[in-house]
């Protein structure tokens, strides 16, 4: 009865409003430390707190690991109708890019980013918080969250499609969570460069608490659909753990504001109307 | 020295460069600057780019009504830029890339106030890899 309760308190109870305990924990260093001393050892089991990757996140030519740059070690194992889908984005950074105007990434028309793309785009300070049953992950990017279960659940097997999928978590190791994703609506993109997937992808996310201070992160593409292999994205990606009182900023995709924007500069830009 | 030379190379790893994410280059003639003295009539604050209006006066002393943009107000503000930075009257001067089909429509570089403090534009990165 009470862990029934309990399931049913942290469900019903607002992502925003938790205040896990160890979401609060401060960068620490080890007792007598200075400048130059190295912080103290990760805590066990605890992802949690407020993670800044600093400009790196933000990802312009998509993914850090792999951007769409046309340098041969960057490009990505297609499948015939995994190019074709990419040859029908139209992104707006990158060697593929179009004029403000032209573009089709969902993005623009402030569709939600979805998983894995959260990771791979204006993925900013981000804040994780851990419950008995679950994992929350606060982004600051249109300030979206997601659930991750750690209760055992499986991913569903016919999951009805979702903006940001369904996710699980285990304990690879003390200091190692690894996150599964299926069921990511596939009309969100992978990533800034258009890069396509399926109904059939599945998302792995490793995030791995180095030392107190330090989460890196790694994130895997596998959809046999659209790639013929499975392709690192995110390649320890490094984040750095701030204050448990630091404000995150406020970036918003508002539909107003793009569209003013498109008035008084994108289409302008793009030979599309006056200014 | 050894420390020395540690900087040097990690200098050589860090980048900086105009950031759009949203909107790219695709439009822009990165072969050219400009820098003009302006008159700033617009300061907007918003996603996915905050951008400046101002008017300044061509060669033939034609005044022309500029729009430029920056990144968005999370990268602004980690450059120290803020909502109050510009306000319609101030006298600045602004340097920036302009499009390539000839509308006054540009990107910003630096904007530098009469009294001399320069606004920056450019966002760094550790490595080459994120260069737009």
């Amino acid at each position: 009865m009470l862990k029934f309760l309990l399931a049913w308190t942290i469900a019903l109870v607002p992502p925003m409003m938790l205040t896990s305990a160890r979401a609060q924990t401060a960068p620490r260093q080890q007792a007598g430390a200075g400048e130059n001393q190295k912080p103290a050892p990760a805590p066990r089991h605890d992802i949690s707190g407020i993670w800044d990757p600093g400009n790196e996140g933000i990802q312009p030519l998509g993914p850090r690991a792999m951007p769409e740059d046309g340098k041969p070690e960057h490009q990505v194992p297609y499948t015939p109708l995994g190019l074709e889908t990419l040859n029908s984005h139209k992104p707006s950074n990158g060697i593929r890019s179009v004029l403000p105007a032209d573009t089709n990434d969902p993005v623009v028309l402030c569709d939600p980013q979805g998983i894995p793309r959260e990771d791979l785009y204006e993925l900013r300070t981000t804040q994780i918080l851990q419950t008995p049953l679950s994992v929350y992950v606060l982004y600051e990017f249109d300030r979206i969250w997601r659930v991750i279960w750690t209760d055992g659940r499986d991913l569903p097997k016919d999951p009805e499609p979702r903006w940001f999928g369904y996710s699980v978590g285990k304990w690879e190791d003390d200091y190692t969570f690894v996150v599964q994703t299926s069921g990511t609506d596939d009309r969100t993109w992978v990533d800034r460069a258009g890069r396509p997937h399926s109904g059939d992808l599945r998302v792995e996310e490793k995030f791995h608490r180095v030392d107190h201070d330090t989460l890196e992160l790694t994130v895997t593409i596998n959809d046999p659909k659209m790639y013929t292999k499975p392709w690192v994205a995110l390649d320890k990606l490094h984040f750095t753990l701030k204050p448990p009182n630091f404000d995150v900023r406020e970036m918003m995709c508002s539909p107003s504001e793009f569209a003013e924007y498109n008035k008084i500069i994108g289409k302008p830009a793009s030979g599309q109307g006056p200014q | 020295m050894k420390n020395k030379l540690l900087t040097i190379f990690f200098g050589l790893l860090t980048v900086s460069v105009p950031l759009f994410a949203h909107h790219g280059a695709a439009a822009y003639d990165t072969s050219k600057k400009i820098t003009v003295k302006a008159t700033v009539t617009e300061w907007v604050w918003s996603n996915p780019h905050c951008f400046l209006k101002f008017d300044a006066k061509d060669e033939k002393g034609n005044v022309v009504h500029w729009a430029t943009e920056t990144s968005n107000p999370s990268d602004m503000v980690n450059l120290g830029w803020s909502n109050q930075s510009f306000k319609p009257g101030d006298e600045v001067t602004v340097t920036f890339t302009p499009v390539k089909n000839n509308v006054p429509v540009g990107r910003i570089d630096q904007v530098v106030l009469a009294n001399g403090q320069i606004f920056k534009a450019r966002v760094v990165f550790k490595s080459a890899d994120s260069t737009p």
